[in-house]
């Protein structure tokens, strides 16, 4: 949503940080942005230089004898520069790794100097509140948190998009009645990003605010709203979010270098259906080191969807240790394909997709699938407009061809 | 050596360190890749040595080494993507091109690079050839999309 922001009204955020350096006695300010936005730094260009031409940027700003002026940075493809220090760092032309905090960037910073780092959302927030006043903005949200807050809500609800909620609205206001829903039964939402917690649905009436999120072991964070139903695996979940933890750790300290390597591989051993029972204590163990001893806020969080996953879902972490089996088909070791006579019509459309040849039967009555010939890549699945290829527990006797994916 | 065609241009960009990060982005525009004559202009450029930034280069993933081929497929497997299936598409793009990403075809035609969130998560499962974005993809709609490539 910061993308969307600073395509649609770049304005608001270059005036929201002219406010902020105007308060602090600011010099010279940067807007980082990810490369991968190229729009968003054409427009900010666009901006900065109108501003520049009306004078709202430069030296002696309209003879008040201050100066600002601002600069585009565009980000070169790694997550843990959004953390304070590592940004400065990648600012100054450096490897992005944090440094120890305090001192804090507001006492030392960019070069040395003092530095405040602001969301997108909060400059662009800034203009509205001077303009109106702070109780204007207070009357939304609720006391302690008040204003609203922007939502990337994806997934599986039937409307996706960006949204924009007075904090303390309910998960379930908002995946309900803004997301319409889910078409399968709904599972879980993921808030925060990739460093945030995996709710279910018994944490549907949380409110969406700082401490409640929180509490729940999740975070506000990037203001990601992922909501996923029945078809997604919460261990394959953890799995992948912790991939994009291990692969983003700058690798300063040992407890996030490790211990995102240590939290992946024994996913790895899970998904795999060579889980052990003392697997999830490890899990645990290792999540509670990086919380403690990590140096940044990407080593310290990064165990928040393993450690949510296993709070909310542990049925699912013993469906694939103890009884081997991945109850949402999506680990492929884990289950086998079969057709369900009962919703099967008989329709074709599998038979045409499946390149292995596994699937036979005649038009209009229910098909069969050799679970012998399946490679599962959830061709069918994905053709099959009656949700009639189903996954069952895999069976002992049949031997399965080699599985379409390459666990490394 | 430095051939004319590897020349550099550093008009517009400080001698700071501060500019290392915008000469490499702007050298990867320029050429598709950062080679080793680039690193050398830099390297004197700046008054920096060459390890030096190799060292802040590989850093950021947005760097290249290699040359990249005629067309450059990107695939998202950020959050949203990944729960609609992002990584079939990559393991599609694998079996079809038959090289793991980050490599380029031996024929130059297409290279092909995993990439976390492009940003428009709403219309997931993403790709991006060329600078291009096309939602929703599947499997299916990807191997069509890829003969529009030459
Ligand atoms: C690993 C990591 C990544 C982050 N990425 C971002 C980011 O992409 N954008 C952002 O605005 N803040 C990001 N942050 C948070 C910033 O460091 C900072 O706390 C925040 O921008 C403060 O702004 P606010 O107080 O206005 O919310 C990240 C923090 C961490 C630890
Ligand atoms: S916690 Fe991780 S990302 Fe942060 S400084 Fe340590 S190794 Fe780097
Ligand atoms: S996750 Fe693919 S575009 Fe955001």
């Amino acid at each position: 949503m910061n993308r969307s922001l600073l395509e649609g009204d770049p304005h608001a955020v270059l005036e929201g940080m002219l406010i902020a350096a105007y308060a602090i006695g600011a010099t010279a300010g940067y807007v980082y942005v990810r490369a991968e936005y190229p729009l968003a730094v054409l427009r900010l260009k666009h901006a900065i230089a109108q501003m520049r031409e009306y004078g709202f940027l430069g030296m002696n700003i309209f003879g008040s004898g201050f100066n600002f002026d601002i600069t585009v940075k565009e980000g070169a493809g790694a997550f843990v520069c959004g953390e304070e220090t590592a940004l400065i760092a990648s600012l100054e032309g450096e490897r992005g790794m944090p440094r120890p905090r305090p001192p804090y960037p507001a006492e030392v910073g960019l070069h040395g100097r003092p530095t405040i780092i602001n969301n997108t959302e909060t400059f662009g927030t800034l203009p509205n509140i001077l303009r109106n006043g702070g109780k204007w903005y207070s009357q939304f949200g609720k006391p302690g948190n008040t204003g609203t807050k922007t939502f990337s809500l994806v997934g599986k609800t039937r409307y996706t998009g960006l949204i924009e909620v007075p904090l303390g609205m309910t998960l379930r206001q908002i995946v309900f009645e803004i997301g319409g829903g889910t078409k399968k039964p709904f599972k879980a939402v993921q808030t925060g990003g990739p460093l945030g917690g995996c709710l279910s649905s018994a944490l549907l009436d949380t409110p969406v605010d700082y401490e409640s999120m929180s509490a729940s072991g999740s975070i506000m964070g990037s203001g990601g709203l992922i909501v996923m139903d029945e078809s997604t695996c919460l261990v394959d979940l953890a799995r992948y979010f912790q991939t994009f933890s291990r692969n983003e750790s700058c690798g300063k300290c040992t407890a996030c270098r490790t211990g995102t390597r240590i939290l992946v591989d024994t996913l790895d051993k899970i998904v795999r259906g060579e889980g052990e029972a003392n697997d999830i204590g490890i899990l645990y163990t290792v999540a509670d080191t990086m919380q403690k001893t990590a140096m940044c806020g990407a080593g310290q969080t990064a165990p928040n969807p393993v450690l949510s996953t296993i709070r909310y879902f542990i049925s699912e972490y013993h469906a694939h240790i103890i009884d081997k089996y991945c109850p949402s088909a999506v680990c492929t070791e884990l289950f086998d394909y079969t057709i369900d006579p009962d919703k099967c019509p008989g329709c074709g459309r599998c038979i045409k997709v499946c390149a292995s040849l596994a699937i036979s039967g005649e038009k209009n009555k229910p098909h069969t699938l050799d679970i012998s010939k399946c490679i599962k890549c959830k061709n069918c699945v994905n053709v099959c407009k009656f949700d009639a290829i189903i996954g069952i527990p895999r069976s002992s006797t049949i031997k399965n061809q080699s599985s379409s994916e390459i666990i490394l | 050596m430095i051939h004319n065609e590897e020349l550099l241009s550093f008009t517009g960009y400080s001698r700071d360190t501060g500019d290392l990060i915008p000469l490499l982005q702007k050298c990867q525009k320029q050429f598709g890749y950062i080679s080793e004559a680039s690193v050398r202009q830099i390297a004197e450029y700046l008054n920096i040595s060459e390890n030096h930034i190799y060292g802040v280069a590989s850093f950021y993933s947005q760097f290249r080494f290699k040359k990249p081929g005629r067309n450059t497929v990107r695939v998202c497997i950020g959050t949203a993507c990944h729960v609609q299936g992002g990584k079939q598409l990559s393991d599609e793009l694998k079996s079809t091109l038959g090289i793991q990403p980050g490599e380029t075809t031996p024929d130059n035609r297409f290279d092909f690079e995993e990439v976390a969130c492009l940003g428009c998560c709403a219309q997931a499962s993403v790709i991006e050839i060329n600078g291009k974005i096309f939602g929703k993809m599947t499997t299916d709609k990807l191997v069509k999309t890829l003969q529009d490539y030459e």
